[in-house]
């Protein structure tokens, strides 16, 4: 292995030196990112992937309506994935699921940033006794066996009759996963404010006088920003596939509402005679997260060029 | 170095200690109970309910049930015939002497449904993990050897590609190929079978039978551990790579080959080691997708299976043995680490 530096990829440091504005440091991260293709191709997909989910009423049938004339009908012209069972055009459907699916992905995230967030920067800026007891809380959730407690937990919801999470839905969904993959974020935020916490500039707001929240609010944590989109990017990758998973086991989004998971899971019965019932969410899975994977990636190395040199060229 | 495993032993302990009233509020708390599920697959009168609450001592305080489960009730009197009167000493062992209690669904102890299912669990997940390690080292070393040449270009996106089909995904998409669509040629049955250990019809150890039948779940549950373990390996690779020890290796005149498997490999292993220790807890709970979709009478359908019936004795003693795995194999993680890494210490 004959590893020079020469073959690093060449890494853009912003533009000529100026440090003076955030937007130049947004400018050299996009200009980073444009140059990984994966990382452009994934976006273009997703994008592609979101607006048909958007734009997915405009679809001339109605997703939930079944029409016995037409069941189990192959693609075609005018059902480009096919009927189901009970005739309803699947890629409606697939669409409709994929509404659900991304929403389930974006809560997610949303819980987990705002689980972990605090816990991390709380942790990491105070240090002392709140860091040992806010790690334990996190050492003990990363000690549970995720998957067979989302499907306990899941289980358990099934047969809740409160209003919002009644019968799984995707609140419920994205709570059960949320509060099992804050973790990470904890971690990642703890580990920067460790760091930045000791910067002079931190020492410089204080003795101006700064709050404490103040420093963390407006000091700490925007310096720590960049690992966190990252993480939230895959997070979103993980939630998609955890979301169609639990739904393909029969714990997740309950039908008649479809989602990925649950269209592949109602798809096995005959799939062996219908497969295109299979197919055609499972592929949308492997797209979405496809796609999201690159994002993060792409967004990794265009984050922190610095890693990119300690990892040698990692793609 | 003892002292160390000896304090990690120690935290292991309040841990589990911590995690098993967790997870026994969790499972306890559920809306209607551990009888919801009793209710709801069978018909039984609300009367007999009350007598079955206290026959399994579900009539009793939580914190009480909680003690029971964990240290037993032979200690106590009980209400065995469920007619409001504490007559005799209760049998139950609790889990600190081994005692998971009993199965609603089946009847039988928790210990001896797990003990039927866990030998086959381990044997898929064992060769699963080990086809996929097998695979993935050599094609890890070569993508690092060959930064950015047009093997090490189609790898890293196989892996991205096999990172993210579910495993649900590949299992249905392979059964469709090997099950459905492909047939041999001679006798015009399906390739390879689409589900189960082994055979109905056969006999004796039926050796090609069972491996047969394990074709598809390798497959399905190694393609993921191909794709992540051999990114693992070629990043940490990469990452000798710049090492001094490997420059001075190479100033001495050794041949390349000896400064990549002596120099390079060897330390770019330490990791991957320790990851493959961390990831150990998978063979015990076994993938509950490959083996829910093959039917694959392991512990992650036994799993699912006691999720759907509630059945929530089985559902704990899975839930605090994973838990246990897991903690186990962290510290496992950290020791072989220093050990192989003689840098490292823990004090």
């Amino acid at each position: 292995m004959t590893q020079t530096l020469g073959d690093l990829p060449q890494i853009e440091y912003g533009t000529s030196g100026s440090l003076t504005e955030a937007a130049s440091i947004g400018a050299g991260i996009w200009k980073r990112f444009r140059r990984h293709p994966g990382a452009i191709a994934g976006s273009i997909i997703l994008l592609i992937l979101i607006a048909l989910c958007i734009f997915a009423p405009l679809s001339p049938y109605d997703p939930e309506v079944s029409n016995m004339d037409e069941r189990y009908q192959p693609p075609s012209w005018s059902h480009p994935m096919g009927t189901d069972a009970l005739g309803r055009d699947l890629l409606t459907r697939v669409l409709y699921g994929g509404r659900i699916s991304l929403l389930v992905g974006l809560l997610v995230i949303g819980i987990s940033i705002s689980i972990g967030v605090p816990v991390g920067a709380l942790a990491g800026y105070y240090g002392g006794t709140l860091d040992t007891i806010l790690m334990r809380i996190t050492d003990t959730f990363l000690t549970l066996p995720t998957l067979l407690v989302l499907i306990l937990l899941s289980a358990i919801l099934r047969e809740v009759e409160f209003p919002l999470i009644e019968r799984n839905s995707v609140l419920t969904i994205g709570l059960v996963i949320g509060i099992l993959s804050w973790m990470i974020f904890a971690r990642l935020v703890r580990a920067s404010f460790l760091t930045i916490r000791e910067l002079d500039f931190v020492s410089a707001t204080r003795a101006l006088g700064g709050s404490d929240a103040r420093i963390i609010l407006r000091h700490i944590l925007p310096n720590s920003i960049g690992p966190i989109i990252v993480e939230a990017t895959l997070e979103m990758g993980y939630a998609i596939i955890e979301e169609s998973g639990l739904s393909f086991l029969g714990f997740g989004i309950q039908p008649p509402t479809p989602s990925w998971g649950n269209l592949l899971s109602n798809a096995q019965e005959n799939f062996t005679k219908y497969p295109w019932l299979a197919i055609f969410p499972g592929l949308m899975i492997f797209l979405a997260i496809i796609s999201v994977n690159y994002i993060g990636d792409g967004l990794r190395d265009a984050v922190d060029p610095y890693k990119v040199i300690e990892k040698a060229g990692e793609y | 170095m003892f002292t160390y495993i000896a304090r990690r032993l120690l935290q292991t302990v309040v841990l589990l200690f911590l995690l098993s009233i967790f997870l026994f509020a969790l499972v306890n708390l559920a809306p209607g109970g551990p009888l919801a599920g009793q209710g709801r697959s069978r018909q039984i009168r609300p009367e007999k309910i009350e007598i079955l609450k206290r026959q399994f001592g579900l009539d009793k305080p939580l914190p009480t049930q909680y003690l029971i489960w964990l240290v037993g009730n032979d200690w106590m009197r009980v209400d065995t015939d469920g007619d409001g009167i504490e007559e005799s000493f209760g049998t139950r062992k609790g889990i600190l002497r081994g005692d998971f209690g009993f199965s609603y669904r089946t009847r039988q102890p928790v210990l001896e449904e797990i003990g039927q299912r866990l030998p086959n669990t381990v044997l898929l997940m064992t060769i699963t993990l080990f086809i996929g390690v097998l695979i993935a080292i050599p094609v890890g070393i070569v993508s690092a050897i060959r930064q950015y040449s047009k093997f090490d270009i189609t790898v890293t996106t196989l892996s991205f590609a096999g990172q993210a089909i579910p495993e649900f995904f590949l299992g249905l998409v392979l059964i469709l190929i090997f099950y459905a669509w492909l047939k041999n040629p001679w006798t015009g049955e399906p390739l390879l079978p689409s589900g189960g250990m082994v055979s109905l019809n056969v006999s004796g150890p039926a050796v090609w039978d069972r491996i047969k039948h394990l074709i598809l779940p390798v497959i399905t549950g190694a393609l993921g551990w191909i794709a992540w373990y051999s990114r693992f390996l070629r990043s940490s690779m990469l990452e000798v790579a710049n090492k001094d020890y490997l420059r001075t290796a190479r100033a001495k005149g050794l041949p390349n080959w000896m400064v990549l498997y002596k120099h390079a490999l060897r330390n770019a292993l330490i990791p991957l080691i320790t990851m493959l220790a961390i990831d150990l807890p998978t063979i015990f709970g076994g993938a509950v997708f490959v083996e829910t979709l093959f039917s694959w009478p392991g512990m992650g359908r036994l799993y699912f299976t006691a999720a759907v019936d509630r059945d929530y004795p089985v559902l704990l003693a899975i839930l605090i043995m994973g838990a246990a795995a897991i903690i186990f194999s962290n510290l496992l993680a950290d020791v072989l680490y220093s050990f192989l890494d003689p840098r490292v210490r823990y004090d």
